[in-house]
């Protein structure tokens, strides 16, 4: 925090900002109007939280600031393995309930 | 294995750490455990979701409602994001008001999903009505509670830079709230899509 | 919920144990007041951010924690040592296994982890504190104060009794109605917490404060495998933490998320706690790994063998024991995609586990090894660890495991993984560091005897378990009728197994004994360096000054203390004029303390379901949080003086080469 060099600018929020509510009204829009089959819907829109959740991590919280061993970077990266793993974990290895039940 | 590193230790800043760097990694570290708290409150929600029991589904929700909610918070995290602009600009006023402006929009969005839940248990569909009610409103209210409490949070922080302006450890603080809003606005985007968007589909 | 049994009555042993704490409690206070102590406890003990003192802390709790847990395993192999005993009755059976298992590992394996976090890390990177001393005294106290949660449930309220893991829908209200199970619950939520908090701790503080020069690669195994374990803590303790909220809000608000009714689905908190459950081992074992690494390097004069291999092998450890945790319900009929799937990945563990076991045996090949204290447990361990991990890999085979699974065989296994894994490595670790914690060498006779005792009573109890298994004698099963008993060999076998158990009891009273005794006549180390070590810790005096290092320490390459003394010992050798610079420390806090008994009083209210009284204490809790907030006044600095004076002080008091840093 103590060198001056932020990504941060203006310039930087207002773009993010912008992007961010694209990426939010097209998900929108395509589930409001049913513009899909429900497979491809699904994976639309997840990708557009996906991309949201990057816009986000690069223009708002300036993932890219630091300097040195980027160990935040790391800790997200690890971070987001595991949360892949306990939700398609558990809806993986819960998927049998559905037979059974 | 021995190769020389030009080691005097006492010409670098008398081997202190840089506190508020420590500071910010640690509560970077956090963030990401919580995304694991979350995930598993969402782990829950999506093998729960169809356990409705013949109640309220994820078919009902009010759409107005949260879409407002959604661009309530992502215009909050906006404005805590100008407020740290206006921080690195020495700006300790444009700072106090973009702070407020946020921690309004955040009440504004703790308010609606009060409300929400308040018209849902009206009509019969509690806590404990179905499995996936009781998912929901985890997964929600969890989100709903650190929202709430970053408002109390901010407020604080407020105080502390009325009395004591913008120095480095006031200014960790707001990095540090305001990295703590984008991330409850990351995780409601998930919220969006696998609660609301996914369930009215 | 009926609350008309606050105090648990009806159980001479429950009225024993109430006098018991009464006496105790009256003899402490009367102790603190008579030889006015309390400004002392509160000053020295109860607001330090010190990590040495918190260290000394958790060891303390967690040895009094193994003793409580100690007495809940002898009872329970009273019980079973003959057919048809009625020594305990059923409910009280079901009642000391749980708490046995909960505090074996929550309260004694956990605490005796962070122990030895706390008494090593700082010294061995060359750091005067962790990153976040008062965030570890919070730490400390949270998980104390849940440990003591739990505790109480045995004389007020009533003990849980639904196993250490409280499968639902058992844990649920239909089923465990009363406020033993929530005991279980806010106990392990508010010590968990402090967990977590204290992984965070660490990963900042290895990756953070080491002292300059000392780069990553050149870093003892230890402070690795504390690296291993707080990322597996910070990757399972948010599950921990939110599958118990799932289970609180089923219990306290009428959810369903693992109920029967209402669509709720047990198989998922099975699922989830596991999640955490099976990394958690992993977390208790790597430190031990590290502490083996440390003393075979040590105790053969020798570096480690393979040291990328080993660094590689527990990172390895930490992220691959994330994908297994289903080899605890292969039975469950997930189906076999995942049981294999699940199966594989335990396997794989092996691997890495193996590549230690021989590097740590190619270091003491050709060696000049002493065999002390900490070596004979390493060398305990070896064998030990040996047969609980080839078992272990037998109940990983899935189709195997359906006749395994729940049986003594699995008990027998597990606890060969846990005692002979992690107690003896932190036993080994204890005796290899106390003289730098507390500048005193722990005697040796008594502890052999201690150790002794120790392995033949640990093979006595747990090898007729294994068969017991085979024979068809399930865990969790409080008695057995004769003919199971005698005809069909159970009774001999069992009979033999408690007589274990009773030898590993005596083991420990040994080494309570040793400790006090060596604190009284103990040999004295004056040099800081009681084993010719080689990391920096032993570079220091024992017990350390608070700002641990005058000046830190200049690192050049691993084992660097060791590279350092040869350097010493060479004619050319030049002291370094010492310089000293003033040092910066944090502050004492209450606040630590004052948070954590708000977070009992929230767990206590809630577990009686007394709503006023639980708010209340998150009050209190958000209350401490922002009182620090508030608080700008929070370290100060050690002049050049009180350094000067305190490092002549250590010098005079005999002991050598410390100025060579
Ligand atoms: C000191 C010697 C010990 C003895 C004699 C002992 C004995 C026992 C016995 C008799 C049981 C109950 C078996 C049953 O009825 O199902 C048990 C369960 C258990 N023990 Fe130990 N134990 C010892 C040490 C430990 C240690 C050091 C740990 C962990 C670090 C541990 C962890 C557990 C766990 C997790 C359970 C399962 C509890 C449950 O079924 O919910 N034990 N032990
Ligand atoms: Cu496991």
């Amino acid at each position: 925090m103590s060198n001056q060099e932020h990504t941060a600018s203006i310039k930087a929020y207002v773009t993010g900002f912008i992007l961010s509510i694209v990426l939010t009204v097209i998900p929108l829009v395509l589930v409001l109007n049913h513009m899909m089959g429900k497979a491809a819907l699904t994976v639309s829109i997840l990708l557009a939280a996906v991309l949201q959740f990057v816009v986000q991590l690069f223009f708002f919280m300036h993932i890219r600031d630091g300097e040195g061993p980027r160990y935040n970077v790391m800790a997200l990266i690890l971070g987001i393995i595991f949360v892949v793993t306990i939700v398609a974990g558990a809806i993986w290895i819960m998927s049998f309930n559905s037979q059974v039940q | 294995m021995s190769q020389t590193i030009s080691a005097h230790v006492s010409d670098q800043n008398h081997g202190h750490v840089d506190q508020e760097g420590l500071k910010t990694l640690g509560f970077w570290i956090f963030l990401v455990t919580d995304c694991l708290l979350f995930a598993t409150f969402f782990a829950a929600y999506a093998v729960l979701r169809t356990h409705t029991e013949g109640g309220f589904s994820a078919k009902d929700f009010n759409v107005p409602n949260f879409i407002i909610e959604t661009f309530i918070l992502l215009t909050s995290s906006f404005t805590s994001g100008l407020a740290v602009l206006s921080m690195h600009k020495g700006n300790k006023k444009g700072l106090i008001r973009w702070l407020i402006i946020t921690l309004l929009l955040g009440a504004a969005f703790v308010g609606l999903e009060v409300k929400e839940f308040a018209d849902l248990a009206a009509e019969g569909a509690t806590i404990s009505r179905s499995a996936f009610l009781t998912s929901f409103f985890a997964l929600v209210g969890t989100h709903g509670a650190h929202v709430t409490f970053g408002i109390f949070w901010m407020i604080g922080i407020l105080f502390q830079l009325s009395k004591r302006g913008i120095t480095p450890v006031t200014t960790r603080k707001v990095s540090l709230v305001s990295l703590y809003w984008h991330f409850l606005d990351a995780v409601w985007i998930f919220i969006l899509t696998v609660v609301y968007l996914m369930g009215v589909m | 919920m009926d609350n008309s049994h606050f105090f648990v009555t009806g159980d001479p042993m429950i009225y024993g144990a109430d006098v018991s704490i009464i006496l105790v409690s009256l003899a402490i206070i009367i102790y603190l007041t008579y030889f006015k102590k309390w400004g002392w406890l509160w000053r020295e003990w109860i607001t330090t951010v010190d990590h040495k003192k918190i260290g000394i802390m958790y060891l303390l709790s967690s040895l009094l924690m193994l003793f409580r847990g100690g007495v809940d395993a002898v009872l329970m192999r009273i019980q079973l040592a003959v057919p048809n005993s009625h020594f305990l009755a059923s409910e009280h059976y079901n009642e000391i296994f749980t708490t046995h298992g909960t505090i074996m590992i929550l309260f004694m394996a956990m605490p005796f982890m962070f122990a030895l976090f706390n008494m090593v890390v700082p010294l061995q990177i060359g750091a005067r504190d962790v990153a976040y001393p008062f965030l570890n005294a919070v730490s400390f106290w949270l998980f104390f104060l849940g440990a003591m949660l739990l505790n109480i449930s045995f004389v007020i309220g009533g003990s849980p009794n639904a196993g250490w893991l409280s499968y639902a829908p058992l844990s649920e209200n239909d089923f465990s109605p009363g406020p033993g199970q929530n005991f279980w619950i806010w106990g392990i939520q508010i010590s968990g917490i402090g967990s977590l908090m204290t992984g965070i701790n660490f990963v900042v503080t290895i990756l953070k404060m080491r002292t300059p020069t000392m780069r990553l690669r050149d870093m003892p195994l230890f402070s690795w495998s504390v690296l291993a374990s707080s990322i597996a803590i910070l990757g399972v303790f948010p599950i921990f933490t939110a599958t118990l909220a799932m289970l609180t809000i089923d219990r306290l608000l009428g959810g369903h998320f693992f109920t029967m009714t209402g669509g709720g689905n047990p198989m998922m908190w099975v699922n989830l706690i596991w999640m955490w459950g099976h990394p958690e081992v992993y977390i208790v074992v790597l430190p031990a790994f590290g502490v083996f690494s440390e003393i075979v390097a040590t105790f053969s004069k020798k570096r480690i063998f393979g040291y990328a291999s080993m660094v590689f092998s527990m990172i390895a450890i930490s992220i691959v024991s994330y994908y297994t945790w289903v080899h605890h319900f292969f039975t469950m009929g997930a189906g076999a995609n995942v049981n294999i799937v699940f199966a594989i990945c335990t396997m794989i563990i092996a691997i890495p586990t193996g590549v230690k076991v021989f590097n740590w045996l190619f270091t003491m090949y050709r060696g000049r090894i002493r065999i002390t204290q900490p070596m004979l447990w390493f060398m305990a361990f070896v064998p030990c660890f040996l047969v609980g991990g080839a078992t272990g890999v037998m109940l990983a085979a899935a189709p195997a495991d359906y006749q395994y699974h729940n049986s003594y065989f699995l008990i027998a296994h597990f606890h060969q993984v846990l005692i002979g894994g992690v107690v003896f490595g932190y036993l080994a670790g204890m005796y290899y560091w106390f003289p730098k914690i507390f500048g005193i060498k722990l005697n040796e006779r008594l502890g052999k005897w201690a150790f002794w005792t120790w392995q033949i009573g640990f093979y006595v109890c747990f090898m007729p378990q294994y068969a017991l298994g085979f024979m068809g004698m399930t865990r969790r099963m409080y008695t057995y009728n004769s003919t199971m008993g005698w005809d069909m060999g159970w009774a001999p076998l069992n009979m033999i197994s408690t007589v274990g158990a009773f030898l590993m009891g005596i083991g420990f009273i040994f080494q309570v004994w040793q400790i006090l005794y060596s604190i009284k006549h103990g040999e004295r180390d004056v040099t800081g360096d009681a084993w010719d070590g080689r990391t920096l810790e032993w570079s220091i005096p024992s017990p350390p000054p608070v700002y641990n290092f005058a000046i830190l320490p200049v690192v050049k390459g691993r084992d660097a203390w060791w590279y350092q003394k040869q350097e010493m010992q060479k004619g050319s050798y030049q002291k370094e004029a010492v310089k000293y610079e003033p040092i910066h420390m944090p502050n004492n806090s209450g606040i630590p303390f004052l948070m954590a008994v708000c977070f009992f009083i929230a767990g206590f209210g809630f577990t009686f379901e007394w709503w006023w009284m639980g708010i209340a204490g998150l009050i209190g809790v958000f209350i401490t949080l922002f009182a620090r907030s508030f608080q700008y006044n929070t370290d100060h600095f050690i002049s050049v003086e009180e350094i000067e004076r305190t490092e002549n002080a250590l010098r005079n008091h005999g002991s050598i080469h410390r100025t060579a840093n």
